[in-house]
């Protein structure tokens, strides 16, 4: 390692705070454990690691490889090629979100682009430049609830039906708040959900949230309790899938006041741990209270067209203690990938996307509840997701599923214990009706394997 | 710049006005100048609320700053001001009459003497420029 520093000018920092040795920095760490014999292997070239990297990456299974019906929040969809092709550009893969925006108006652009998409595809006014991913846009909602009603609303309310690894991002996200009560409202029968949610919302409620289709893939209309958390003066945070927003109705439709989301569907390929994108919009009322970036349209002073960052300074960089959130960046990539997606696909190819979607699920679940031993619950309404009920455990009927190059749905009991012998499959328009049949073929099988 | 005679000022450049033991409290023409146009305000307070000297009452933002305004004196707000909040340029037009931020009850009346009269505030104002 190199270190810049002479032993002279090191001796006069160690003078200067009172130290005798860079060691004397570390006492407070027990002896034994401050400079360890490490038990590595010898060194070994460069060749020679990119072989051993290479045979572990070859353990894993590319979705590429396998058909997949494994979704549960992201989901297999196919990414056009010119999405990676314009991505990749030296301008747009190199820049940060810029420090100095103005002077970078092809990204503020890029941004701008993608908030107007956001906002048309969510019926909102308004959207920002974007989160890290969907767990933390649908934290950042929570945040700005908390934050309209000023620390006056202690309660936010968490359907069992959003994602559980959202709900557990935002038990972190908000663990420095003392006052603020989380209340998780357990998972409830279709026939009871969402009214039984509304039931226990009341005038220390500041949000609530719900999933649009929920974890299990079930579509519901949240009309009646948009209107019941508005009775309460509280609002209506909605956490969608943006793909199936090109078929079902926006969730302004319900009167949410937040719509928040996962963008992976939308030409981001399917990464362990991300890069991926959150998506935030809200009303023109709590326009303030929003965290992160917000690009707009002006002129100049000669009436030519340019992009601005607006509102963000002062919230963030002048106020900081006082700010929504400190969350100033964005996405800036991801959300550029979906500003393609979405403008290749336009309007009409993104309902193409959301039919076929959901036409190819359909004919899944209804070949697969043909299958004796599976079953499924016929009442539900779903997009492109759909609880099946197996003869076995999912473990192994996945186990027998991958041996044939399938993979297979989620097992539902690892975040929901009561929901035994239950499968999550997910089907999208890169699911052929072959590969849909060969699955049934396969479930059929396992269940005698 | 304007600083009437009848009102009382805090170092924080907010303005006082004593009805009884009602405060009536808004920012000085000194403030509003310099934070030159005024484009948002929100309450931090709403009527009901209790207040202590030098709590942040409101917070205000300009084309170039953001600041708070802190409150002169404790008590009990009874009514903001929410006519400042579609329009936000009365602070800049009319810091003294229709841009009254905010009445509280008074709980302790020597706060109020403690603050500084007109000629006082104008050359702490002078010190300041």
């Amino acid at each position: 390692m190199y270190i810049p520093h002479t032993p002279s000018e090191r001796e006069e920092m160690l003078r200067v705070v009172g130290k005798k040795s860079l060691e004397d920095f570390f006492t407070n760490i027990p002896e034994e454990f401050r400079f360890p014999d490490l038990d590595l292997p010898e060194p070994v070239t460069e060749m020679e690691v990119e072989e051993q990297f290479k045979d572990l990456a070859s353990a894993n299974f590319a979705c590429d490889e396998l058909v997949c019906f494994l979704g549960a929040g992201v989901y297999n969809h196919y990414v056009p090629a010119a999405v990676d092709m314009l991505l990749r550009r030296g301008d747009f893969f190199t820049a940060y979100t810029p420090y100095q925006p103005e002077i970078s108006q092809g990204t503020l652009q890029g941004i701008f682009e993608f908030q107007s998409l956001i906002a048309n595809l969510t019926g909102m006014d308004v959207s920002n430049a974007s989160h890290y991913d969907g767990a933390t846009a649908a934290g950042e909602a929570c945040l700005s609830a908390y934050h309209h009603f000023r620390g006056k609303r202690p309660k936010i309310i968490l359907s069992g039906a959003v994602h559980p690894h959202y709900r557990e991002t935002i038990h972190t996200y908000l663990c420095g708040f003392d006052d603020i009560d989380i209340l998780e409202a357990g998972l409830v029968e279709d026939s009871l959900y969402p009214q039984k949610l509304a039931e226990i919302v009341d005038d220390q409620t500041a949000l609530v949230l719900v999933q649009y289709p929920d974890f299990l893939g079930r579509v519901h209309n949240f009309s009646d309790l948009g209107k019941v958390v508005h009775e309460h003066g509280a609002l209506l945070a909605v956490s969608a899938n943006p793909i199936a927003l090109g078929l079902l109705s926006p969730p302004s439709e319900f009167g949410a006041d937040f719509v928040v989301g996962e963008g992976q569907p939308l030409g981001i390929p399917m990464n362990f741990g991300g890069p991926y994108l959150g998506f935030f919009a809200t009303r023109d009322e709590l326009i303030r209270k929003i965290s992160g970036r917000l690009v707009g349209e002006t002129v100049d002073s000669q009436e030519r067209r340019g992009y601005v960052l607006t509102l963000t300074a002062r919230e963030q960089h002048i106020r900081r203690e006082k700010a929504t959130s400190n969350i100033c960046t964005n996405q800036g990539l991801m959300a550029l990938a979906a500003t393609i997606y979405l403008s290749l696909l336009g309007k009409g190819g993104l309902r193409e996307v959301a039919e076929l979607c959901y036409h190819k699920a359909h004919y899944a679940a209804q070949q697969i509840s043909q299958i004796p031993g599976y079953k499924l619950d016929d009442k539900s309404v779903f997009f492109n997701e759909f609880i099946v009920q197996c003869p076995k455990d999912p473990l192994q009927i996945n186990e027998y599923l991958l041996d044939e190059g399938v993979l297979g749905g989620l097992p539902l009991s690892n975040f929901y214990p009561e929901y035994q012998d239950q499968m999550l499959i997910a089907v999208t328009e890169k699911n052929s009706k072959e590969s849909i049949d060969l699955l049934c073929e396969l479930l059929k099988e396992a269940a005698n394997d | 710049m304007k600083t009437p005679e009848n009102l009382k000022y805090a170092k924080t450049d907010e303005w006082v006005k004593l009805d009884g033991n009602v405060a009536t409290v808004g920012i000085s023409d000194y403030a509003q100048d310099q934070l030159s146009d005024i484009v948002y305000v929100e309450f931090n307070k709403d009527p009901g609320d209790m207040v202590n000297k030098v709590d942040t009452l409101a917070t205000i933002e300009s084309v170039k700053a953001a600041g708070d305004v802190n409150s002169p004196i404790s008590g009990k707000v009874i009514e903001v001001n929410e006519a400042l909040v579609d329009h936000p340029e009365l602070l800049n037009n009319d810091p003294y009459e229709k841009a009254w931020m905010l009445k509280v009850e008074v709980s302790n009346l020597t706060e109020v003497d403690l603050l500084m009269s007109a000629s006082d505030y104008e050359k702490y104002c002078e010190e300041r420029d």
